[in-house]
């Protein structure tokens, strides 16, 4: 679908501003709630991690969630292929 | 018990300063005294909006800086009685605005007067901080569209974490959502978000919708708040708004396509 048939699909925009609109506010929210070291916490576990392993920085994700009473820092590091792993 | 009120938005031109003055004018009408402060130090607009530009010789900078007294430079309103405008210096920055000078001149505006609305300057930085830092109640003001909506949800996100109430852990700021710029027109053919829709995004307490109106722009030119003009839509709306925040249950009006009949001629586009 071209860009000129997108305008002229059939959603009416206030929907899709809606749409948009719903995800973006999502998305700020899960920003502004985290603490502001996770990001320079993310950027120094991938050089920890690219000494060993060829990873990109989309590899890793933070993130803290809180349930009640709790925090919980979560840590997802995809690893690649075997073929990547470097040799000590 | 003195209410303060910030009036803010994040975006700027959707209606702070038309909002401001109304609000001001409208609480002062039911008979509370307000002083209504402009913090858009360097950009003085609210002076116009009231219509005592000419009259303006000492600022809120001045009262800051003790160059002059606050009675100096509180404008009392030629229309209304009980309504006093603190204007907004043209000349210096918003750092002229510091927080013990901000406080100290609300402390004293406190003494005496009933509520004191803060016009807030658009942006999140100093000015308007300084705009919101003290403030028991804050109106949100939002046009349904899509940036303005989202800078209100990041001007919430401030009310509910920068404020002086929740420095002190004292109650949060009471937050209302008052949409402007609407038109019901627009809404019925999927052109614009609607009032649910705005309301279900940011889910804070609505407290009104003031349609679109040239009466708006011809009362600014006047220099007549437009909640004084009981023939437009938007002075009718900003006063079932004034009720609404004092507790009484009105219904939103002007929300809805005009039907035609004798209502929808008297009222059209006004």
């Amino acid at each position: 679908m071209g860009l000129f048939d997108y305008f002229h699909a059939n959603r009416n925009s206030a929907d899709v501003a809606k749409e948009r609109l719903s995800i973006l506010i999502a998305r700020d929210h899960f920003h502004r709630n985290q603490p502001s070291f996770l990001p320079a916490l993310q950027n120094e576990l991938l050089e920890v991690i690219k000494k060993y392993v060829d990873i990109d920085q989309d590899d890793v994700t933070v993130s803290l969630d809180r349930e009640e009473d709790c925090e919980i820092l979560e840590l997802n590091i995809a690893l690649p292929e075997k073929g990547c792993y470097k040799e000590a | 018990m003195t209410r303060i009120i910030v009036v803010t938005s994040g975006k700027g031109g959707v209606g702070k300063t038309t909002t401001s003055a109304a609000f001001a004018t409208g609480l002062a009408l039911q008979g509370y005294k307000t002083a209504v402060i402009d913090f858009d130090v360097g950009l003085r607009n609210l002076d116009l909006v009231m219509g005592c530009e000419r009259r303006v010789v000492y600022d809120f900078v001045n009262v800051i800086t003790k160059e002059a007294s606050l009675n100096q430079a509180l404008i009392r309103d030629k229309r209304i009685e009980n309504l006093y405008i603190l204007p907004a210096s043209q000349t210096r920055d918003k750092e002229a605005l510091t927080m013990e000078g901000v406080e100290t001149v609300i402390n004293e505006l406190k003494e005496t007067f009933d509520y004191i609305v803060c016009d807030s300057p658009a942006g999140i930085e100093h000015g308007a901080y300084m705009a919101m830092y003290f403030a028991d109640e804050a109106i949100v003001v939002t046009n349904p569209e899509i940036s303005s909506v989202r800078d209100s949800d990041r001007i919430l996100g401030l009310l509910a974490s920068k404020t002086k109430r929740v420095v002190e852990n004292k109650t949060p700021v009471k937050e209302h959502l008052l949409l402007t710029r609407y038109a019901p027109e627009r809404v019925k053919n999927g052109e614009m978000l609607s009032v649910d829709d705005i309301h279900e995004i940011l889910s804070i307490p609505l407290l009104g919708v003031i349609p679109e109106s040239q009466s708006v722009l011809t009362a600014s030119n006047q220099g007549i708040p437009v909640i004084i003009n009981k023939n437009s839509r938007a002075g009718l709306a900003y006063s079932d708004c004034i009720g609404r925040f004092l507790g009484e249950e009105i219904e939103l009006r002007f929300i809805n396509t005009k039907k035609g009949g004798i209502f929808g001629k008297l009222f059209g586009g006004r």
